[in-house]
């Protein structure tokens, strides 16, 4: 009988052992599951925590590239600006520079002969297709006379246009006084009044007028003057004056030169016997 | 590099034209003072454009349009009139016989440039 309740004690105790094995094995297990839940939450807020950092570190990267941006923009616009500056400079100078060629080959072309017919056919060429003038005449001062007499022509026929006496009308006052005359009114008319060009300027040799180129009329496409066409006007006023002139002492200087030496010619034949 | 055959009768414009023609890179100016002439030079050189006169002495510019025209060798070769003439009826005129442009004198040389810069940049494609 004690033998029974020894046993029993005994297995009671074992049984309470096992039961408080049991129960510590649970409050570890449960212990063990707030262990990694804990660090299972640990383990988020330390990778929420890197995203931030690493959200306001690319926050901060992309503040500096819209400044960046921002201000290459500006420096595009400063360049854009510059370049529309040298587009607009280079459309300028190209002008000056075809301006300055035209002048050349003017120029050139009115000194490239010493024959009086030449120069004035050069002179006609240039007002008609530099200028585009239709209707024109050269007219030069007869010292004799004191008139402007019509020379060279252009649309009218030189012998229809009347000789000027100098400060009669618009002609021979551009000639009297040397100063350039343009009209207000280009209209292309169709009537022409010789003592009324549209146009009329003095051919000069310093202050010294040895001429007048008289315009009446433009070509029909020709709708009014440019700064090209006044320049034009002004290298004829000088150019077009001491070519003329050259040239038409020249002319003037070999005619007699001529005269002179079959005049000589003359004297050295052995007088027939 | 591309020949340019200036036909005119004015030794001032046709300067003027050939000074402006070599600024277009490589290009090679010849110059003709009439129809008759420009039709020599065309058989002794090469020609890839022409830029012609109307008024001329001896063949003037829309009868060499029209003979080029009708020449199987040089039919497609861009023809660019210059001159005088502004009216609306001598431009129809011009390009009916066979001209591809016209320009009324006086030039704007850039246009001229540009234009001409136009129809070889075309012949190299």
């Amino acid at each position: 009988m004690d033998k029974e309740t020894g046993v029993s004690n005994k297995a009671d105790e074992f049984f309470q052992m096992f039961r408080r094995g049991e129960e510590f094995t649970k409050d570890l297990l449960k212990e063990n599951e707030k262990l990694r839940y804990r660090i299972a939450e640990l383990e988020e807020s330390v990778e929420r925590s890197g995203d931030e950092a690493r959200t306001k570190l690319y926050e901060e990267r992309i503040a500096l590239f819209e400044e960046e941006i921002a201000s290459l923009r500006e420096k595009f616009a400063q360049v854009e600006e510059e370049n529309k500056d040298f587009a607009s400079k280079y459309i300028e100078v190209e002008e000056e520079n075809n301006n300055l060629a035209n002048l050349y080959v003017a120029s050139y072309q009115l000194h490239s002969t010493l024959d009086f017919s030449e120069v004035l056919r050069i002179v006609l060429e240039i007002v008609i297709n530099l200028i585009g003038a239709e209707k024109f005449t050269i007219l030069l001062i007869d010292d004799k006379t004191n008139e402007l007499v019509p020379v060279a022509s252009e649309g009218i026929t030189t012998t229809d246009a009347p000789r000027v006496k100098i400060g009669q009308g618009r002609v021979g006052t551009v000639a009297k006084k040397g100063d350039s005359y343009f009209s207000e009114n280009l209209e292309h008319t169709g009537k022409i009044d010789m003592l009324e060009p549209i146009v009329c300027i003095p051919l000069k040799i310093k202050e010294h007028v040895i001429g007048v180129i008289s315009i009446y009329s433009l070509l029909m496409q020709k709708a009014g003057f440019s700064n090209m066409d006044y320049e034009l006007f002004n290298l004829l006023a000088g150019h077009a004056a001491t070519a003329i002139f050259s040239s038409k002492l020249y002319t003037q200087s070999e005619r007699k030169l001529t005269t002179i030496q079959s005049f000589l010619d003359l004297l050295k034949e052995k007088p027939k016997k | 590099m591309p020949n340019i055959l200036v036909v005119e009768d004015s030794p001032t414009m046709r300067q003027l034209i050939s000074f402006a023609m070599k600024r277009i890179p490589n290009s090679h100016v010849i110059e003709a003072t009439d129809g008759v002439d420009a039709l020599k030079k065309m058989s002794a050189d090469t020609v890839d454009l022409i830029l012609c006169d109307i008024n001329m002495p001896v063949m003037d510019g829309l009868k060499l349009v029209s003979l080029v025209r009708g020449n199987p060798v040089y039919k497609d070769i861009p023809i660019i009139i210059i001159t005088t003439e502004g009216a609306e009826e001598d431009k129809k005129r011009a390009l009916a016989i066979g001209a591809n442009a016209y320009l009324p004198k006086p030039i704007q040389t850039q246009e001229l440039i540009k234009l001409v810069t136009t129809y070889l940049t075309a012949l190299k494609k």
